[in-house]
């Protein structure tokens, strides 16, 4: 296909939005729309996927501000993978939202599906980012358009937890994320993505070290320990916003940044061989265990599956950090399978809250018997958390665990399966719970399933989650391009 | 000679001459279109003049045909270009915009007399723009400020009266310094022309009338910019002035200053002086530091959006001033798109404050709440400025940003410091900023009136091309940067790399 067709991918979720706002006066028309947006982007995305997988990379530069800057996109496997995953699960979603939106009569509906589009165009925008520069622009986009979603209930709280939210990320970002593209470009004179890196003989020594860190730490959407914070205040949002923004877009946005960053900007090669850069395993290391630890001990179930997204993000970047091919290949794997779990359980908790109106742990005792569809999709979910087989976490815990064995780190080896077992800790407990324990005293059980448009999203990812473990060889595939010039 | 070579004269000229003519209108509507055709066609001779200065170049004028040194010679180089563009867009943006504004805030029997006032100005500040003497550029300095005083004073609120008081003490103390050190180097070298006194200083140099005379140069002229701690006069001038004459004078009128400043400290002093760039970095810096930091703070303390906006303003020029400060080429670039993109994007937010004014009647935060849901249009458009401003990716704000960032890079030793502290006032911006737009989207109206009350269309239309023209100049800003880059030529005539 023409590479100059690019840009469509981000033009049509903006007409969609302009669309959506038009419509805003009928409901029907407007969730039509935005449905049929959702389909259109993912069949663009999806055809793109066979000539990405060929080894084909189609580029387009869209404009040059700046000599040197360029407002650029160009498909690799990395960015292919995370634009079919958000685009894929953006229309699951709108199915989902629109059986929540007006399951709970929320306001301002026509400002949250505006508001979605946009941030999927801005996801799409990172996803296709062809340098650094393109990366921050939509970056920041991403984060202004999803701040109305994040506030959407409009009450002091809500109004709080959005500060927090657009405070740490955009605070992050002008603050850390720029200094260290404005450093990248003035040593190395580019900031486009190039395999096996830019930066090698221009930096050198403990610079490095300290790059990489403005790099992790200005990429706040990567929520690496301390600059989670903004990723349990950002739980206010309606459920779908935390399904599919804080559990895919954005906060994937920041991991995939970051495995962008490493394996196109620093280069897997010169990284390995960089003692300053070594301290990132253990503040993925870090984050892991005490994010797993601090979700033991959450009463509130979103609350307690984004501290769970916490540790789960740094297993991406422990995995990138791990330096060795099966380790990427691993990293980009569990973008995806983090996805299908989490995206599940959280469309779980908002099943929950629609049909029962429940958001705090002890209240699920005996849930399993009055809403058996979505606990059954939430223990799907959960055990692709723990990285049980046959779910979708399985298969990206086997290659990092690999990939951690050729590297003989067994720094990580260690901290995945302390982790693992910390997982099985916060989730076994509520399975357990609510399919066999009776239920608490003075909880109404006098309810049934959610409406029908959240049990088929639900239904939908949860098979995925599954199907995922048998079915990946096309990703697989994908994904080897990235690690296909180092040994193996 | 054809009228097209009249250009320069005719920028001045045009504005100065229908400024009689509306007074004798006696009509407020129709001295308002008389003003603002006049303005239009300054701005449509202002793009005349920037296309000259692209391609071949403008000649020098010599008015009446009395040859330079001795006669009066206009000059227009990109830097004076950049600066005529912003001068008659700000005044056209402003009258345009500010129609049922105007109407509101000045008696329709003094309008006219308002009117010809706010066309002297627009004169004295293009006259500044094109003059080619440091004398003239006194005479139009004059003439502006004293129209920009009686627009200043002639709204309903009465603490206009006294914020143009001082605003009138300290710019005549400005302009008297400027005077004194333009009679030193007179006495010295017997030229007012700019190209002769650069000539002329090098016999000169390093007496000290001459040192002296840089130096009230450039306090006065720091003191009309505004540059922290000489900025008292500007919040309070900013906030009691009628909304439209806040888009004019703060898109443009302490740029003007600027302007006169990077003449006289790069086009005449530089290449005579040895040691006056050092001294001009070591003056400038520590204030402009001063007041990108410390104005940025006190912004966010402010309740009125208009002083929010004026503080804003002084921390922006402290960024002007602190790439001027530099004295590198990349410094005088990053110096001059910054002024281009400030004008930009604050008169796009003065803009929104009229309309907002407009509906509401008062500019208090507390009156503001919950604006954004009662003017959807207005309010995004504010954001898309504002975005801007901060110098967010994709706005024009955003690339004189990096060529400032670029450019502090290339300091030895206080690069680094330096790039932390424009980051730590990008930061300081977004929270001034961003709690007005909290409150503009999710505060309680004062009334409990949540109903749509947007500003005609044709407003509307004109808020909306401004905000679009900031996307425009982030995304293709073509146009500033020849305009810059043929200005720092002249303006260093090959002095430094």
């Amino acid at each position: 296909m023409n590479p100059s067709t690019l840009p469509l991918i981000l033009l049509l979720p903006l007409v969609g939005a302009i669309a959506i706002a038009l419509a805003g006066r009928w409901p029907n028309v407007r969730e039509t729309i935005s449905l049929l947006t959702a389909v259109t982007l993912a069949v663009l995305v999806f055809s793109w996927f066979p000539e990405v997988s060929e080894g084909l990379r189609p580029r387009f530069v869209l404009s040059e501000p700046l000599p040197g800057l360029s407002l650029a996109f160009s498909l690799e496997p990395l960015g292919m993978m995370f634009a079919c995953i958000a685009s894929f699960l953006w229309i699951i979603n709108t199915i989902y939202s629109i059986g929540y939106m007006r399951g709970n009569n929320e306001k301002n509906q026509t400002r949250f599906y505006i508001c979605f589009a946009l941030a999927i165009a801005a996801a799409m925008g990172i996803a296709l980012a062809d340098n650094l520069f393109t990366l921050f622009l939509f970056y920041e986009l991403l984060t202004l358009s999803t701040y109305p979603l994040v506030a959407h209930k409009g009450d002091a709280k809500t109004i709080a937890s959005a500060r927090v939210y657009l405070g740490v990320l955009l605070g992050t970002s002008i603050g850390l994320l720029l200094p260290a593209i404005i450093w990248t470009w003035v040593a190395t004179g580019t900031t486009t993505f190039t395999l096996g890196g830019i930066v090698e003989g221009h930096i050198a020594g403990a610079a490095v070290g300290l790059l990489l860190g403005l790099f992790v730490f200005g990429i706040g959407k990567a929520a690496v320990m301390p600059v989670h914070r903004w990723l349990p205040a950002a739980m206010v949002a309606p459920t779908p916003v935390s399904a599919l923004l804080h559990a895919v877009a954005v906060v994937k946005a920041g991991v995939f940044s970051i495995t962008k960053i490493i394996i196109y900007i620093f280069g897997v090669d010169f990284l390995f061989n960089e003692p300053s850069a070594q301290w990132l395993q253990f503040a993925a290391a870090f984050t892991i265990i005490t994010a797993s630890i601090i979700a033991l001990y959450q009463t509130n179930l979103k609350r307690m599956l984004a501290y769970s997204t916490i540790g789960q993000l740094s297993y991406v970047i422990m995995a990138t950090v791990i330096l060795k091919p099966m380790a990427e290949v691993g990293a980009a794997i569990h973008i995806a399978a983090h996805a299908f779990g989490k995206i599940t359980l959280f469309f779980a908790a908002g099943a929950i809250y629609t049909a029962a109106h429940k958001t705090e742990l002890w209240q699920l005792a005996g849930i399993g018997r009055r809403m058996p569809i979505t606990m059954a999709a939430f223990t799907i979910g959960a055990l692709s958390m723990i990285g049980v087989p046959p779910t979708a976490g399985f298969v990206s815990k086997w290659f990092i665990l690999g990939g951690a064995f050729q590297a003989e780190n067994y720094f990580a080896i260690f901290t995945i399966i302390a982790s693992t077992v910390l997982n099985a800790m916060y989730f076994l407990p509520i399975i357990y719970f609510a399919w066999l324990a009776p239920p608490a005293p003075g909880v109404d059980m006098n309810h049934g399933e959610a409406p029908k448009a959240i049990l088929l999203a639900l239904a939908v990812t949860s098979t995925l989650t599954i199907v995922f473990f048998f079915f990946n060889q096309p990703l697989l595939d994908l994904e080897s391009q990235l690690v296909e010039s180092l040994p193996l | 000679m054809n009228l097209a070579d009249h250009l320069p004269a005719l920028q001045v000229i045009v504005p100065l001459m229908t400024a009689p003519l509306v007074i004798l209108l006696r009509n407020g509507f129709l001295a308002w279109l008389g003003a603002l055709l006049a303005s239009l066609a300054s701005f449509g001779l202002a793009i005349l003049l920037t296309v000259a200065v692209l391609g071949a170049g403008v000649p020098e004028y010599a008015m009446g045909g009395w040859q330079p040194p001795f006669g009066i010679s206009l000059n227009v180089d990109g830097l004076s270009a950049l600066m005529l563009l912003l001068v008659t867009g700000a005044s056209t943006l402003g009258l345009a915009g500010g129609r049922l504004s105007l109407r509101r805030d000045i008696d329709n029997r003094r309008a006219p007399m308002f009117y010809g006032a706010w066309l002297i100005a627009l004169a004295g500040l293009c006259g500044i723009a094109v003059a080619g003497d440091a004398f003239n550029v006194f005479v139009f300095m004059e003439i502006s400020s004293l129209a920009t005083y009686i627009l200043i004073a002639a709204g309903r609120d009465r603490r206009a009266l006294s914020a143009v008081f001082k605003y009138l003490i300290i710019g005549t103390i400005g302009a008297t310094f400027y005077l004194i050190g333009v009679g030193f180097i007179y006495m010295m070298t017997g030229t007012l022309n700019f190209a002769d006194m650069a000539l002329r200083l090098g016999d000169v140099i390093e007496t000290r009338p001459i040192i002296i005379a840089a130096g009230f140069i450039t306090i006065g002229l720091a003191l009309k910019a505004a540059v922290f701690p000489l900025h008292i006069w500007l919040p309070r001038a900013y906030t009691y002035a009628p909304n439209a004459v806040t888009v004019f004078i703060a898109a443009c009128s302490t740029k003007v200053a600027i302007y006169v400043l990077l003449r006289f400290n790069y086009g005449v002093f530089h290449g005579n002086l040895l040691a006056h760039s050092d001294l001009f970095t070591v003056f400038i810096i520590p204030l402009a530091l001063s007041g990108i930091l410390l104005a940025s703070a006190i912004a966010i303390y402010q309740g009125n959006i208009k002083k929010m906006l004026a503080f804003s303003s002084v921390a922006q020029i402290g960024y002007i001033a602190l790439a001027a400060g530099l004295a590198t080429h990349a410094g005088l670039m990053a110096a001059q798109l910054h002024m281009f993109n400030h004008a930009l994007a604050k008169g796009t937010l003065f803009l929104c404050v009229l309309a907002f004014v407009l509906t509401t009647g008062s500019a208090s935060f507390s009156n503001l709440a919950g604006i954004g849901r009662r003017m959807p249009w207005t309010m995004a458009a504010f954001v898309i400025a504002g975005l801007s401003l901060v110098g967010v990716p994709g706005t024009a704000g955003f690339v004189s940003k990096w060529y400032l960032i670029v450019a502090v890079m290339g300091m030895p030793g206080w690069g680094v410091p330096l790039v932390m502290a424009i980051i730590l006032s990008s930061l300081l911006a977004v929270v001034y900023l961003w709690r007005f737009v909290e409150l503009a989207y999710y505060g309680q109206p004062p009334d409990g009136d949540v109903s749509r009350m947007e500003v005609p269309l044709p407003l509307r239309t004109l808020i909306w091309s401004a905000a679009l023209a900031n996307i425009y100049f982030g995304l293709v800003p073509q146009l500033p940067l020849a305009l810059a880059e043929s200005g720092t030529t002249t303006l260093l005539g090959g002095l430094l790399p």
